[in-house]
C-alpha cells in the first residue's frame, strides 16, 4: 500500500470513527478533555503505524484500544487528575446506575447519543452547541468549524474552550435522557442539527448562497441520530426535510452562481434519490402518532417536489399544512410562508393582506424577509412603485450576496416589464385555486 | 456535586393575600420535604425582603461604606436559596424546575459550588 492512499484511508476511517471513539472514551473516563486528547494521540499513532502495517481489520477497535492505553498512561502520570476523575465516576454511577447498553455495529457499544445530548445541552449557548456538535460528533477540528461559520479560528477556539469549561464546571452530564425526559430534550438536539443545515442551505452572510459542506454534515449527523433513535418520528421528519430541501440544491443557483427561484428551477436537476428517500421518511414521520413540526415541514417540502411545476403544486394542501404547523410551532417565519402560500392559492392580494398583519412583528424587524415577500406580491399586483420601495427596504437588510443580487435584479426589472410579471402570476394563481 | 439554587422573584409591593400566600407556603414545605426525602438537601433559607437589606463595601483606605438597600436595584430580587448535593447539572435543573421559586414568574439561577482541590 502506498503512503498517500494509506493516509487518505486513515483520514476517511477517522472521520467515520471519531464520533464513536470520542463518545466511548467520554463514557469511559467522564471527561471530554482527556477523551479528546487521547483520541488525537490514537489517530497520531494510526498515522504512524497504518501506512507501514496496513489498516487493521477493525480500525475502530484498534483506535479505542490505543486511546485507552494512552489514557491509562496519562492518568498514571497525573495522580491528582486521576483522583478527580474517580470522584466524577462515582457521582456518574450514582446518577445513572445501570446505563442501558446501546447496541453498536460490532462489539463496541455506540455511546454517541450521550455525546449528542451533552453537546446540544440547553445550558450551553446556541453557537457553542453547533460548534461542539460538529467538533465532537462530526470529527472536525476547530479551524474547520471556524471556516464553516466564517469566524476567525481564535474566536471559535475561545467559544469551544468556554463551552467545555462549562461542561466541566457545571458538570453537564454525558447521559441519554430517560424516556419521560426525551420529549423535552430531543427538540433541542434536532434544533442544533437544523441550524447547522440551514446555515449551510442559506448562508447568512458571505458571497456563496449555499455552503454545501455544512448541509452535508447536518444530513450525515441526522442519519446517525436516526440510526440511534429509530422510533423517534421527528428525527425521521428532520432528515426528510433536509433531504427534500437539499435535493433542489443544484437547481437553486445558475451557472453564474445567481439565485434561481422555485418557479424557474430546472426540475430535471433535482436529485431523484434524495427525493425518494425523503418521501419514504415523510411517511415514517407522519405515521403512528400526531405530527411534529419537522414532519409537517417535510410534508410541505414533499408537496413542492412532487408537483411538475409551480402551477400544478397543491397549494391548498400546503396552506392546510402551514395551518397545522402554525398550531404546533407558531413563529413569524411560519406566518410569512403561510401568507406566501395563500397568495399562490387565492392570488397575491389575499397574501398581501396576511403580510400586513406581520408589519409590527418585532422578530421580523431589521430583516429582508418581510419586505422581499411584500415586494414580490406587489410586483405581481402591478403596484410597481410600492414594489420598488419594498425591494429597496429588503436590500437595506439582506446580508447574503447572492440574495442581494437577486433582489437588485428584480428591482431593476421593475423599470420595464412589471406588468408582464403581473399577468403571469395572476393566471397561475387562478389555476392553482381551481384545483 | 453541590449546587446552589438561587431563587429570584419580583417582591410584592404589599403583604400578599393569605389566599395566595398559604398555597405558596405549602408548595415550599412540600418541596423542602422532597429534597430532604431524596437525601440531597444540605441547606436552604428564605431571606427577608429587600427593605431589610444593607450593603457594605470597604474602600482601598480601609474605610467601611455602609448603604441601605440591596447590592443591585433590580426588579427581581434574591429571595432565598437551596444548597443541594446531586450528581450533575441535569439533576440540579430537575430540582430547580420542581421548586416553587421557578414557577409563577420566578426564576432560579443554578450555580455549581466551586470545590477547591484539598482532597
Amino acid at each position: 500500500m502506498d503512503d498517500g492512499a494509506a493516509v487518505a484511508g486513515v483520514e476517511a476511517v477517522f472521520r467515520e470513527e471519531h464520533g464513536r471513539l470520542l463518545a466511548t472514551l467520554v463514557h469511559g473516563f467522564g471527561d471530554l478533555d482527556l477523551a479528546e486528547e487521547v483520541a488525537a494521540d490514537a489517530v497520531e499513532a494510526a498515522l504512524l503505524h497504518w501506512p507501514r502495517e496496513g489498516v487493521p481489520r477493525r480500525p475502530g477497535a484498534w483506535l479505542l484500544t490505543t486511546a485507552r492505553r494512552k489514557a491509562v498512561d496519562r492518568l498514571r502520570r497525573d495522580r491528582a487528575y486521576a483522583a478527580r476523575l474517580a470522584l466524577l465516576r462515582a457521582d456518574a454511577e450514582r446518577a445513572d446506575p445501570a446505563p442501558p447498553p446501546t447496541p453498536g455495529d460490532d462489539d463496541i457499544p455506540d455511546e454517541r447519543l450521550r455525546l449528542f445530548f451533552a453537546c446540544c445541552h440547553p445550558a450551553l449557548p446556541m453557537e457553542a452547541r453547533t460548534a461542539l456538535t460538529l467538533r465532537c460528533l462530526g470529527g472536525m477540528d476547530t479551524p474547520q468549524v471556524a471556516r464553516l461559520f466564517m469566524v476567525p479560528t481564535a474566536t471559535m477556539a475561545q467559544r469551544i474552550v468556554r463551552a467545555k469549561r462549562k461542561i466541566r464546571e457545571a458538570r453537564i452530564p454525558f447521559r441519554v435522557p430517560a424516556a419521560d425526559e426525551l420529549a423535552d430534550r430531543l427538540p433541542g438536539v434536532l434544533h442544533v442539527l437544523y441550524l447547522v443545515f440551514t446555515e449551510g442551505y442559506a448562508a447568512g452572510t458571505g458571497a456563496a448562497l449555499q455552503r454545501l459542506d455544512l448541509a452535508d454534515e447536518a444530513i450525515r449527523l441526522t442519519r446517525i441520530l436516526l440510526r440511534l433513535l429509530p422510533d423517534e418520528r421527528e428525527v425521521a421528519g428532520l432528515l426528510a426535510l433536509m433531504l427534500l430541501v437539499d435535493a433542489r440544491r443544484d437547481a437553486r443557483v445558475d451557472a453564474e452562481g445567481a439565485l434561481v427561484l422555485l418557479d424557474d428551477q430546472d426540475r430535471g436537476r433535482w436529485d431523484g434519490d434524495r427525493i425518494e428517500e425523503g418521501r419514504t421518511l415523510v411517511v415514517r414521520a407522519l405515521t403512528g402518532g400526531p405530527p411534529g413540526p419537522y414532519g409537517v415541514q417535510a410534508a410541505i417540502a414533499a408537496l413542492h417536489v412532487e408537483a411538475a411545476d409551480v402551477a400544478t403544486t397543491d397549494w391548498p394542501q400546503i396552506v392546510a399544512l402551514y395551518d397545522v404547523l402554525d398550531r404546533l410551532a407558531p413563529s413569524p417565519a411560519v406566518a410569512l410562508n403561510r401568507a406566501v402560500a395563500v397568495a399562490m392559492r387565492d392570488g397575491p392580494a389575499a397574501g398581501l393582506a396576511l403580510l400586513d398583519d406581520l408589519r409590527d412583528e418585532p422578530r421580523l424587524q431589521g430583516r429582508h424577509l418581510l419586505p422581499a415577500a411584500r415586494a414580490d406580491l406587489l410586483r405581481r399586483l402591478g403596484r410597481t412603485e410600492e414594489a420598488a420601495a419594498e425591494y429597496r427596504a429588503a436590500l437595506a437588510h439582506v446580508d447574503n450576496g447572492v440574495e442581494r443580487e437577486f433582489l437588485a435584479r428584480r428591482l431593476a426589472a421593475l423599470g420595464g416589464d412589471g406588468l408582464d410579471g403581473t399577468g403571469r402570476a395572476e393566471r397561475r394563481g387562478d389555476r392553482a385555486g381551481d384545483q | 456535586m453541590k449546587y446552589m439554587l438561587l431563587i429570584y422573584s419580583t417582591e410584592p409591593g404589599q403583604a400578599p393575600d393569605p389566599a395566595v400566600l398559604a398555597p405558596m407556603m405549602k408548595a415550599y414545605e412540600d418541596f423542602t420535604k422532597a429534597v430532604h426525602d431524596a437525601g440531597v438537601w444540605l441547606a436552604g433559607d428564605a431571606l427577608q425582603g429587600r427593605a431589610s437589606a444593607t450593603s457594605v463595601r470597604v474602600d482601598d483606605a480601609g474605610a467601611r461604606l455602609v448603604t441601605d438597600g440591596p447590592y443591585a436595584e433590580t426588579r427581581e430580587v434574591l429571595g432565598g436559596y437551596y444548597l443541594l448535593d446531586v450528581p450533575d447539572l441535569d439533576a440540579a435543573l430537575d430540582w430547580a424546575a420542581r421548586c416553587p421559586g421557578s414557577q409563577n414568574g420566578g426564576t432560579i439561577e443554578v450555580r455549581p459550588i466551586r470545590e477547591f482541590a484539598a482532597s
